[in-house]
């Protein structure tokens, strides 16, 4: 049921904060720093959301579940914008992002001399693919345990 | 320098385009990225391995994100409320003004890579640049562009490497396309000064010598992109990339 009162500013933040990434699902906007801001006014919410890169594709998933998320929460007037500056850069990510990643078996950003293997540590992993699954990810394998991870891509 | 407007001139009626003019600017390397991303995304499922194939496509999406935000930009400024899909979708040959070099086929993998070195050498400096612009949304696009553009130059220069230093047939196939697209660099020069261009042509010279491959001394250069005229293949791209929008105009996904 929409009620005509205004919304509640914070509890429309966390639920868009909430928001996982598509492609690394343990991730929300707000870890990766892809959300900007969110503005609500009145009935409106107007979301400001950036690429981590050009062509992301999840781009426009976020977006859809973005106004998905405040369509349950009775938002009908949503409005998700892009922007491209500043330009985002891994130094975005959260410190709670960066453990996230390694639990889930994505080496987090860092400078590629400095990977270790998300399973078992050991460093000086080897570059398989400088071009992975996804765009912000390299694929490496590691040169201990011999598991094949994903590597946040640093990006500055 | 041979160039097909000044061999052919304009068609009567069709004036040239302003490159002071900012929508000009933009839509020329909007079209760049579209083309290019269209011609890469041919090799989705036929690269010559996974990794290379993966990578490919990545590249093509880079260029496409570039494409894609660029023509939202142009579409701001023009003020005509056109949107990115209007200018990719239904624009006519003529009315691209992208390098003749990045409509030049896939061909083999080398021509692929030679196609991508020489456009990543020429697109680092100028997203280097535009990334300084006092716009703020161009400078943010641009910012991001250079990052994606060092790292796309670094696949392409090792793959140069790779071929040059590699097999005969490698090292064959990387000369033969080099010699190829050679004609089509002079375009990405014209009117920004001598400096880009001993700029890229130093790059080039790097990569080649580490790749035991001759740079082209060939002077002939085909011109005519940026005034919309292009190569033959312009065409056949467009007629595949905009098939769907044409004949369903306005379709979402």
């Amino acid at each position: 049921m929409v009620n005509a009162a205004s919304l509640d500013a914070a509890r429309i933040r966390r639920v868009v904060a909430g928001v996982v990434d598509p492609e690394i699902p343990v991730l929300t906007i707000e870890d990766l720093g892809v959300l900007r801001d969110v503005e609500v006014l009145g009935r409106q919410v107007v979301v400001t959301i950036t690429p981590t890169y050009s062509g992301c594709p999840a781009m426009r998933q976020i977006a859809d579940d973005i106004r998905s998320a405040l369509e349950k929460e009775g938002v009908l007037d949503a409005e998700v914008t892009t922007v491209h500056s500043p330009a985002w850069s891994t130094e975005w990510i959260s410190e709670q992002g960066h453990r996230k990643l390694a639990e889930f078996g994505v080496a987090p950003p860092t400078a590629e001399a400095d990977v270790v293997c998300p399973r078992c540590r050991a460093d000086e992993p080897k570059m398989i693919a400088r071009f992975g699954s996804t765009a912000c990810k390299a694929l490496m394998v590691c040169s201990s345990c011999g598991e094949p991870f994903g590597y946040f891509k640093e990006l500055q | 320098m041979f160039s097909e407007q000044v061999l052919s001139g304009p068609p009567q009626g069709s004036p040239l385009p302003d490159p002071t003019d900012r929508v000009t600017m933009l839509l020329a390397h909007a079209d760049d990225n579209m083309i290019l991303a269209q011609r890469l995304g041919g090799w989705i499922s036929n690269g010559p391995e996974l990794e290379i194939d993966i990578a490919l496509g990545n590249i093509a999406l880079d260029h496409l994100g570039v494409a894609r935000a660029l023509y939202t930009q142009a579409g701001e400024i023009e003020g005509k409320g056109r949107h990115e899909d209007d200018f990719a979708m239904f624009r006519d040959e003529r009315q691209f003004t992208n390098l003749l070099l990045v409509e030049q086929p896939n061909a083999d993998f080398a021509h692929t890579i030679l196609r991508q070195l020489f456009f990543d050498a020429y697109q680092v400096p100028l997203w280097e640049d535009l990334s300084g612009s006092n716009d703020d949304s161009l400078a943010g696009i641009a910012a991001k562009a250079l990052k994606e553009a060092h790292y796309h130059l670094r696949f392409s220069a090792g793959w140069t490497v790779r071929m040059g230093d590699g097999t005969d047939e490698s090292h064959c196939r990387a000369q033969t396309a080099a010699d190829a697209l050679w004609r089509f660099t002079a375009e990405m020069f014209e009117g920004s000064g001598d400096a880009y261009r001993s700029n890229w042509e130093t790059k080039i010279r790097d990569v080649f010598a580490e790749a035991g491959l001759h740079v082209p001394e060939d002077p002939y250069q085909r011109t005519g992109g940026r005034s919309g005229f292009h190569t033959s293949h312009l065409g056949h791209l467009l007629t595949e990339m905009q098939w769907m929008q044409r004949s369903y105009p306005g379709l979402e996904w």
